[in-house]
């Protein structure tokens, strides 16, 4: 029988948070986190969790499974139990809504803040704007982020200064349009970033590459948007 | 942009620099008085002291107070932003720090070019 603790708040009749014990007979196979999920759901229907697309293309079930952020859909219990134990917990730093489910407000609005979508200030082309093979490579790492927060939650600076800090999610996102040939505000875009919060808190200890769940490294691409705000100001 | 007052160079960018070219001014610092102290076994007050009579060990000494002012400024306004989450006590904090690597930095100075 595989143990599972899972965090348990409702802030309607809880007074605080506590860890509900359960029992599950996976029968030896090896699920997925998110399987386990909805079976124990199945018997406790006041479970509360997101889920959606079930194969790590929505983002939607990001949790904190036995310490390490990551989907639920998409791990493999053999991934992360130890001990025949599963602890399962709601993303770190952000307000809990109900159980394993998140406020992500902050992190949309940190999201929001770099502009996420191509500025062009030049007039727009018959039928659309050209991109080399080259400059479109550049673009590989960047663009697959599905914003599901596992990387800003896992991230020490972003839980201290949620409000100041991008976080490595934004920044991916943020350095993926200062890359972007097609986009023209490159230096407005820098000119927001240059303060000792918004890119300068990261201390570049990689939780964020060590939990995305795509592969990606943000801490990359938050390095290279130091170094064209370097190139720019020196 | 967040908007910062109580940094050292205004400016998370400039900060950062800061930061890192300090870091190895005092690595550098740090390995010379380190290996001056392992080649001079049984040094005494007249060495020592002819040591920072020349004026290069001066600049290089000024250099690293400066560079310590800079990097416990920089980096200590880093930590009480990150952990000391009301205002009024942060600002002293800031304040406090500020006004301690000040006087520290005096202070070398007249170790360095007293009597």
């Amino acid at each position: 029988m595989l143990q599972v603790s899972i965090y348990r708040y409702n802030p309607e009749t809880d007074s605080a948070p506590y860890m509900q014990e359960y029992q599950l007979d996976t029968q030896g196979r090896d699920l997925m986190v998110l399987n386990v999920l909805e079976m124990l759901k199945a018997e406790d229907t006041t479970l509360a969790f997101r889920r959606s697309c079930r194969e790590g293309v929505c983002g939607s079930d990001g949790m904190n499974m036995n310490g390490k952020n990551g989907l639920a859909c998409i791990t493999s219990l053999s991934d992360v139990v130890k001990d025949n134990k599963l602890v399962l917990r709601p993303l770190p730093g952000l307000p809990v809504v109900r159980d394993l489910v998140v406020d992500m407000g902050l992190f949309y609005k940190q999201y929001e803040r770099i502009q996420p979508y191509l500025q062009n200030d030049t007039p727009a082309p018959a039928i659309e704007r050209l991109q080399s093979p080259e400059d479109r490579d550049k673009l590989d790492g960047l663009y697959e982020c599905i914003l599901c927060a596992c990387c800003s939650t896992s991230c020490p600076s972003f839980w201290w200064n949620p409000d100041k800090f991008v976080g490595p999610a934004g920044l991916l996102q943020s350095y993926r349009f200062l890359a972007d040939s097609r986009d023209t505000a490159t230096r407005e875009r820098l000119a927001e970033l240059e303060d000792p919060f918004s890119v300068f808190r990261c201390r570049g200890i990689m939780n964020c590459v060590a939990v995305c769940p795509k592969g990606l490294n943000p801490t990359r691409a938050i390095g290279r948007i130091r170094d064209m705000l370097l190139a720019n100001a020196t | 942009m967040v908007t910062n007052i109580t940094n050292l160079g205004r400016s998370g960018l400039s900060d950062w620099l800061i930061q890192r070219v300090s870091a190895v001014i005092l690595a550098l610092y740090t390995v010379f008085i380190v290996a001056y102290l392992l080649f001079n076994p049984g040094l005494d007050y007249v060495t020592w002291s002819n040591l920072f009579a020349q004026t290069w060990m001066r600049i290089f000494s000024l250099l690293a107070f400066i560079s310590l002012a800079a990097h416990a400024w920089v980096g200590l306004w880093t930590v009480t932003t990150d952990y000391l989450k009301s205002t009024p006590v942060r600002l002293a904090a800031q304040v406090v720090i500020i006004l301690a690597v000040f006087v520290f930095l005096v202070w070398g100075i007249t170790v360095l070019w007293g009597a």
